[in-house]
């Protein structure tokens, strides 16, 4: 700790970056790397070495294996050493604005979506292109775009993903009759056939006012289009307008088939409903099977898309992706490139892929046979996805998400209403502070 | 804040009468007079840095947009972060009204249920000590365990008192904790379990300090016990209502805690502590909007407590 702090020290005055950051953002700056210098861990020598830092917001056990695991098979390939600093997520998250900007690992564990943009377009991410040149052929077009800053810069390399979609048990289904819906049309009439079969059609949760984002992404996607939800979420699209009214108009002929006291249930409650075979259907991410436990139900769980309403059919997907970005300081250090570009290949995901089995790998050649069927499908369905959105909270500001969206939607769910004009003043306000 | 006044007003009093303060001064020796000065100073500047700073601070960055990055995005913003919150942020009004209940609630019920429990528990009665750990538990209890204990209770489908009322698991069962209708009475109740040990206890020990020739000689001009109770001891226990009247009304200015951990604050638990977190902490940030929440639960803090600081400081100089 001490010999990091001094080496920490002389690594601000010495380095250039820092003292630009000092002349150009005054004292504050200086402060903030200062005090952020006094955590443990934070720096590496100059570009060429072959050592690297890795800032990892993956704390919970099994993904800290995976990643262990990862740079194992990375430091026997290539020689290199990696230094992983694991920080509890719900922290890593919350704090990534002082982490950034004080003295952050060379590489660090972050997602796709509206907050990797942002940080890219604020500086504080290092841009990968030369990374991608070399891994490129192992992406999707949908990854890639995922992938790219505002300025059309690379800045994150993917390494896991997993769907949203309706997850119901083919033995009710069976028993019943039901079909899968290829249109909302027929959702509806399904959802109809439920309640009358005893059954809450379709399992919502929504105490912690996440969830329903999920539902809000899929019928604007199936609406209005991936474009118009990828720039409503980004705020070059108003509120204010006809399509969103239409979004709200869709879900309102869904709202009598969800769950009625939906405020009052989190999502492990919803999964309950749909293991217990009470609830018909369930839209939610495939982490959903995280909770069957017993093999024979997990064993009767299947996907079906989200149906198609009026655009594009179902050829957009929700699946956020979890990957690697390089901070401002990592672009120069060379075996965080390679450490990210290993993560960009096949094997890199195989050996994350070997310990935390509950995601889906995103490089093309991996080694699938250790998927089960059911995460074959799933993974299809990501494959031939022409465009993948990130779920609500990763394409739009977090402040939106969080501040705005949870209460309108919980509002809506209450009573079918939704003040679009509202929604438009508030995302003013709040785009604009950033 | 009663330094300060202090501190104030003694030179202004000297000039007036100057043979008062050399008299007053001259009873204090050279090192009484350091030891004083450190005594003031110190915690005058604690409070400083760690109060008045960023209490100046917050102000300021109420009336700006800035992002949290660098210095050189701080923009100024007039008062759009005011408007924002007092026009368009929808759960701002019915925020302040939560808090204006829970303010009541705690005056009207959790305070004098307190008092009786102190007064019951005054009686000497059999295992008063018991039943007195009893009540104060919940003010030591931690805010995970209090979780899990109300959890245990208002649980929609493998609750306690939906079990009680025979609706556990039938589509009957009242959902304490999603309606938003209910699930502020239920947060009430939780912060009255905790709000009445507390003021118990305070009143215990108050009641113990009343002396009990008070109460013989009211007893002989023929007073009865509730006469006895609220013309004598009550008005006695004078200091100690005075500590009871600020302490609930901080309590329910900085509720946050219990219903922060029933749903972060949403869907008819919204209070404005719970707001300036949600703008100010976490990814959700806002500095702008989190400080002009911060300013305004600041200035609504100060009202009643100044009022009723001056008031009875005033009364008792």
């Amino acid at each position: 700790m001490t010999s990091d702090k001094l080496s920490v020290l002389g690594d601000i005055s010495k380095s250039q970056l820092n003292r630009r950051a000092l002349l150009s953002g005054g004292v504050g700056v200086a402060a903030i790397s200062m005090l952020a210098a006094c955590s443990p861990g934070g720096s590496t020598p100059a570009s060429g070495s072959k050592t690297t830092t890795f800032g990892s917001g993956a704390s919970d056990d099994v993904p800290k294996r995976a990643y262990a695991a990862v740079i194992e098979a990375f430091q026997k390939k290539s020689g290199d050493k990696v230094k992983t600093n694991t920080v509890a997520h719900n922290d890593f998250q919350n704090n990534i604005n002082t982490y950034l900007q004080g003295s952050p690992d060379d590489s660090f564990t972050w997602f796709a979506g509206y907050r990797m943009r942002y940080y890219a377009g604020k500086g504080l991410a290092a841009p990968i292109d030369d990374v991608w040149d070399k891994i490129g052929g192992n992406f999707s077009a949908g990854l890639a775009k995922a992938s790219t800053g505002d300025d059309g810069k690379k800045y994150f390399v993917p390494n896991y993903n997993y769907p949203w979609g309706f997850f119901y048990r083919k033995s009710v289904w069976a028993a019943k009759g039901y079909t899968v819906p290829a249109k909302f049309d027929e959702l509806i009439t399904l959802s109809k056939k439920m309640l009358a079969d005893g059954l809450v059609p379709i399992a919502f949760a929504d105490k912690d006012g996440w969830p329903a984002m999920g539902t809000f992404d899929y019928i604007n996607m199936r609406t209005n289009g991936y474009k118009f939800h990828m720039d409503l979420t980004a705020h070059k699209e108003s509120w204010d307008q006809k399509k969103v009214k239409d979004v709200f108009d869709n879900w309102k002929q869904l709202l009598p088939y969800q769950s009625p006291n939906a405020l009052g249930l989190t999502w492990q409650e919803g999964a309950q409903l749909l293991g217990e075979g009470k609830a018909g259907m369930y839209l939610l991410g495939s982490f959903v099977t995280q909770q069957f436990t017993d093999a024979t139900v997990l064993a009767d769980i299947d996907f079906f898309p989200f149906p198609e309403i009026a655009m594009e059919g179902t050829t957009a997907v929700e699946a956020p992706i979890d990957g690697l970005m390089l901070s401002k300081k990592g672009g120069s250090n060379s075996a965080a490139k390679a450490f990210l570009q290993f993560l960009g290949t096949p094997a890199g995901q195989e050996a994350y892929f070997a310990v935390d089995k509950s995601n889906l790998m995103t490089a093309k050649g991996a080694d699938t046979s250790g998927y089960s069927p059911f995460n074959k499908k799933l993974a299809d369905v990501i494959g031939n996805a022409k465009s993948i959105s990130q779920f609500f909270d990763r394409d739009a500001l977090p402040a939106m998400a969080n501040n705005v969206m949870i209460p309108a939607l919980q509002g809506f769910l209450k009573d079918g209403t939704i003040d679009t004009a509202n929604l438009e003043a508030q995302a003013k306000a709040l785009y604009a502070a950033q | 804040m009663a330094d300060t006044t202090l501190g104030a007003s003694a030179p202004a009093r000297g000039v007036k009468s100057p043979g008062r303060l050399r008299r007053r001064y001259s009873m204090l020796t050279r090192r009484d007079k350091i030891v004083l000065a450190i005594m003031v100073a110190i915690p005058t500047l604690i409070e400083m840095v760690l109060i008045w700073i960023p209490t100046v601070l917050s102000v300021f960055l109420s009336f700006v947009r800035w992002n949290g990055l660098a210095f050189s995005d701080i923009h100024a913003n007039g008062v759009a972060n005011y408007t924002y919150v007092f026009r368009d942020y929808p759960d701002f009004w019915p925020a302040l009204q939560h808090n204006v209940l829970w303010l009541v609630f705690l005056a009207v019920i959790a305070t004098p249920i307190g008092l009786l429990l102190a007064i019951l528990l005054d009686q000497n009665i059999r295992g008063t000590r018991i039943y007195q750990s009893i009540f104060f538990a919940p003010v030591m209890l931690s805010l995970v365990l209090i979780g899990v204990i109300w959890q245990l209770f208002y649980s929609q489908n493998n609750g306690l008192l939906n079990f009680l009322l025979g609706t556990s698991g039938t589509p009957r069962a009242i959902d304490w904790f999603g309606d938003s209708k209910i699930n502020i009475w239920a947060a009430l109740v939780a912060a009255t379990w905790r709000h009445a040990g507390y003021v118990m206890i305070l009143y215990l020990a108050g009641l113990k300090g009343v002396d009990p020739s008070l109460r013989e000689a009211a007893s002989l001009d023929g007073a009865n016990a509730i006469q006895t109770f609220f013309r004598v001891v009550l008005p006695v226990m004078r200091p100690i209502n005075i500590v009871i009247v600020v302490i609930t009304i901080i309590e329910s200015l900085r509720a946050f805690d219990i219903v922060y951990i029933i749903n972060r604050g949403t869907n008819g638990l919204e209070l404005i502590s719970v707001l300036v977190i949600k703008f100010l902490v976490g990814e959700g940030q806002v500095i702008g909007v989190g400080s002009t929440l911060a300013v305004i639960l600041l200035v609504v803090s100060l009202v009643p407590i100044v009022s009723y600081l001056s008031r009875t400081f005033k009364k008792d100089a």
